[in-house]
């Protein structure tokens, strides 16, 4: 049974004071129904992701106390991912005919907060000061660097080319753009990664109504085809955030797994590929995923940069919508964000970021603590 | 600062060999397929096995990768002694021990802005913090030519 995506709404990213996550979640809910032409009563099922605000199966109390299967996902920053590959398998097994991937979040100002032992690591490991996401970021970027040649003005370019996106998304939260020098000046956070190469927690929802790619035209002209959906966890070795220790034979990351089996199972390659959204918790972590996902050699990072190959007029436009840097990271949302980016460009809807030629084809990669990976492929 | 071995506690038991003169971290290796991981587990996390034996890591080895965290981290969890008046970046990276494995570490070192990949660290167990009238005491690496 293949899948497709027939209705796709957002709440703006950033930050609105006095509206909880839930409520934004309920927005982005509605606003999917709307475009797919449906009513709440219609789901038969729904996946809703979180990870810092209300349990998402409350929105119920808001929606309508249907009775439909609704199940909570946390799964770190690929929540939200998490809960539309959930959608994906209850259609896919042939279970229900049409429902709905939601997501949203409200985190606190600041970088996250983490609990060591929450994450089972000794209470030491905080009391030391090495439970900082910032810092994973900065050693993989670093050791990469090392290895491959990549140059801190690479890291400054990504930076520029996502803000430049964010200015032009209505529904992004950072809409103003840098120039490279801003960039390239803003204070050191964790090093090479400065201020302005850095997402932040924020707030937001999105949600997608799923079905049966059979019924899809019941619903929309536009249909846009989930030909591959998939999860990957860290294999032993691979360099992932909170690691006391490291293998010292590295293993492929789970994005380099989730992206191989996605490719797959679309029966398609990166070359097919039209249009990206990847991860970009930071500029160096865009870099590092265009080559785990497959889209070039380690190193080559530094020649596509240069030469704009990643820009909406360039052979593979990546993070249009300006990407977690200018969006902020609700985490419950913000993979359900990139797959409503890539809708809008397959539609032909995204306006002054809209993809030219015509793009039929589109990807997503999120990644997420403690080292796991959602990857889609779309098509219309 | 306290002066006795009594007033002295590690940050964790287990992590590192303690009260010692010549103090080393504690690893586990695997009897199965070899893996050493640290801290010590009795599981392990290449093959599964619950057969593993500790060890003694070694105090010298080569930086791996590195950051400079320059902002004070959230409290809780971070106890560093520094306060937003005071605070100075402080470095954080993986050492490669040759044949065991690579550790996260705290960087202790003179000049931050020296710090490279590659270079000789060498394992430094020594005061972090004071607390309930004790020295908390955890490891740390250090470059090489630093240490006379």
């Amino acid at each position: 049974m293949d899948v497709a995506i027939v209705g796709i709404g957002i709440h703006p990213f950033g930050r609105t004071d006095g509206a909880t996550g839930l409520e934004q979640g309920v927005v982005a809910a509605r606003k999917a129904l709307d475009d797919a032409g449906v009513d709440w009563p219609d789901m038969e099922f729904a996946y809703g992701g979180t990870s810092a605000a209300e349990k998402p199966d409350t929105m119920v109390s808001k929606l309508g106390l249907t009775g439909l299967q609704f199940i909570n996902v946390s799964n770190g920053c690929a929540t939200g991912g998490s809960a539309l590959q959930s959608a994906y398998m209850a259609i896919k097994s042939g279970m229900f005919d049409v429902g709905m991937a939601v997501g949203f979040d409200k985190h606190p100002r600041g970088a996250f907060t983490i609990d060591p032992e929450g994450s089972g690591l000794g209470k030491w490991y905080g009391d030391i000061g090495m439970a900082l996401t910032p810092q994973f970021f900065g050693m993989k970027i670093q050791r990469y660097m090392h290895e491959f040649g990549i140059s801190e003005d690479t890291l400054t370019r990504v930076a520029v080319k996502n803000f430049k996106y964010g200015a032009m998304n209505e529904n992004a939260w950072r809409r103003e753009a840098f120039s490279f020098d801003d960039v390239a000046t803003s204070p050191m956070v964790c090093a090479p990664l400065r201020k302005y190469m850095f997402c932040s927690p924020a707030e937001g929802g999105c949600a997608m109504i799923l079905c049966r790619a059979d019924k899809a035209k019941e619903f929309t002209s536009k249909p846009i085809y989930l030909n591959a959906a998939v999860v990957k966890t860290r294999n032993f070795g691979s360099f992932e955030v909170f690691s006391q220790n490291q293998a010292l034979d590295r293993a492929d990351s789970p994005t380099v797994k989730a992206s191989q089996a996605a490719f797959e199972m679309a029966g398609i390659g990166p070359d097919d590929i039209q249009v990206a959204q990847l991860q970009d918790t930071e500029s160096g972590a865009e870099i590092m995923h265009m080559s785990e996902n497959g889209f070039c050699a380690d190193g080559d990072q530094e020649k596509w940069l240069a030469e704009g190959w990643t820009e909406i007029h360039g052979k593979l436009p990546v993070n249009t919508d300006g990407g977690c840097l200018a969006n902020g990271e609700p985490v419950g949302a913000s993979g359900l964000r990139q797959v409503y980016e890539i809708c809008l460009q397959l539609r032909g809807e995204a306006g002054q970021r809209q993809v030219p030629n015509d793009p039929k084809v589109g990807y997503t990669h999120v990644y997420g603590a403690p080292g796991l990976s959602g990857v889609t492929i779309m098509s219309r | 600062m306290a002066t006795s071995v009594a007033d002295q506690v590690p940050i964790a038991e287990g992590l590192f060999t303690w009260p010692s003169n010549d103090p080393r971290l504690i690893g586990s290796k695997c009897n199965n397929c070899g893996v050493v991981t640290f801290p010590a587990q009795n599981s392990c996390p290449a093959c599964s096995a619950v057969d593993s034996t500790s060890i003694e890591l070694a105090r010298r080895g080569t930086l791996w990768t590195f950051t400079i965290q320059c902002f004070l981290p959230n409290r809780p969890p971070y106890e560093g002694p520094e306060t937003p008046d005071n605070f100075q970046p402080f470095a954080v990276g993986y050492v490669e021990l040759p044949d065991q494995t690579r550790v996260e570490t705290r960087i202790k070192t003179n000049d931050i802005d020296k710090l490279h990949v590659g270079m000789e660290m060498e394992l430094v167990v020594e005061k972090y913090i004071e607390r309930d009238g004790k020295d908390v005491i955890a490891y740390f690496f250090q470059p090489v030519d630093e240490l006379a």
